[in-house]
């Protein structure tokens, strides 16, 4: 590896980051660790924006970034509380288990 | 050089902790090690010169979404689904194809030629100010707009958590 740090290795962490969150997704069963996975697949998502917001010295990749923060809160929040509801009505948080829509 | 081997640290604290995360089996330690990858993340904002990013990434992740995630884990009980498999069947596909996607797009990357910087828009020195001028002038709209989703986003779940009464449709056994 060389000495100075370019935008490709953090570009390389992003992409890393990506895979092991949708690695995450695939393979879980837990509804909560699933949602865990797209955490960190949104957190890839921002580490990008703020890469190239630096790269073009332009400030707007980090108010994307801070949309999609927004964005991931939100969809924790919702998340989550479906899970609840889920775990109250169908007493299972296993992903494979809930197959009410399966056709 | 003190640079080079902070971001090392980091994105070894950001990917290590995304590794753990998928493949412990307890949802606690899980979330644990979320905190972890998540404080990398934040680190590497700060390298990056984001500081307003790395002050929001450890307020609302670590302090918001990792608390929402053990507050959910101890009120669903998970000590019962623990002792469940926790991964599919499938897995030894699925870990193929995602060391296959990595490596293609790690390939890509080092391959590949970034475009030149551009010029310089707006100073980045200042990062807070700089942000908080653009999110107040050329991306308002945006910005009320999240604004009204987390209020969707906070009745909805509020709302989603409550217990009602005809909740007897089609209990299963387990």
């Amino acid at each position: 590896m060389g000495a100075a740090i370019t935008p490709v290795h953090y570009l390389v962490v992003s992409a890393l980051l990506l895979v092991i969150g949708t690695f995450g997704v695939l393979v879980r069963r837990n509804i909560v660790v699933i949602l865990m996975s797209i955490e960190l697949i949104l957190n890839a998502v921002n580490i990008n924006f703020v890469v190239f917001s630096r790269l073009y010295r332009h400030t707007d990749g980090q108010a994307f970034a801070l949309m999609v923060m927004t964005v991931a809160v939100a969809e924790a929040a919702v998340g989550l509380g479906v899970l609840i509801a889920l775990f109250r009505n169908r007493g299972t948080v296993l992903a494979d288990e809930l197959e009410l829509l399966k056709w | 050089m003190i640079d080079t081997a902070l971001f090392y640290f980091f994105a070894l604290l950001t990917l290590g902790g995304a590794a753990l995360v998928v493949t412990r089996r307890s949802a606690v330690l899980s979330a644990v090690w979320l905190i972890v990858s998540l404080l990398g993340v934040a680190g590497l904002f700060l390298l990056l010169g984001a500081e307003f990013l790395f002050a929001a990434q450890i307020i609302l992740y670590i302090g918001g979404i990792t608390l929402l995630f053990l507050f959910v884990i101890m009120l669903v009980n998970l000590d019962a689904a623990a002792r469940l498999r926790q991964f599919r069947r499938s897995w030894p596909v699925i870990a193929a194809a995602s060391v296959g996607l990595a490596a293609e797009l790690v390939a890509l990357l080092l391959k590949g030629q970034l475009p030149a910087a551009a010029p310089s828009h707006d100073v980045l020195s200042g990062n807070t100010e700089a942000l908080g001028a653009v999110l107040l002038s050329k991306y308002l709209v945006a910005f009320e707009l999240a604004s009204i989703v987390l209020l969707v986003a906070i009745v909805g779940s509020v709302w989603m958590g409550q217990p009602r009464g005809n909740q007897d449709i089609e209990r299963p056994q387990g």
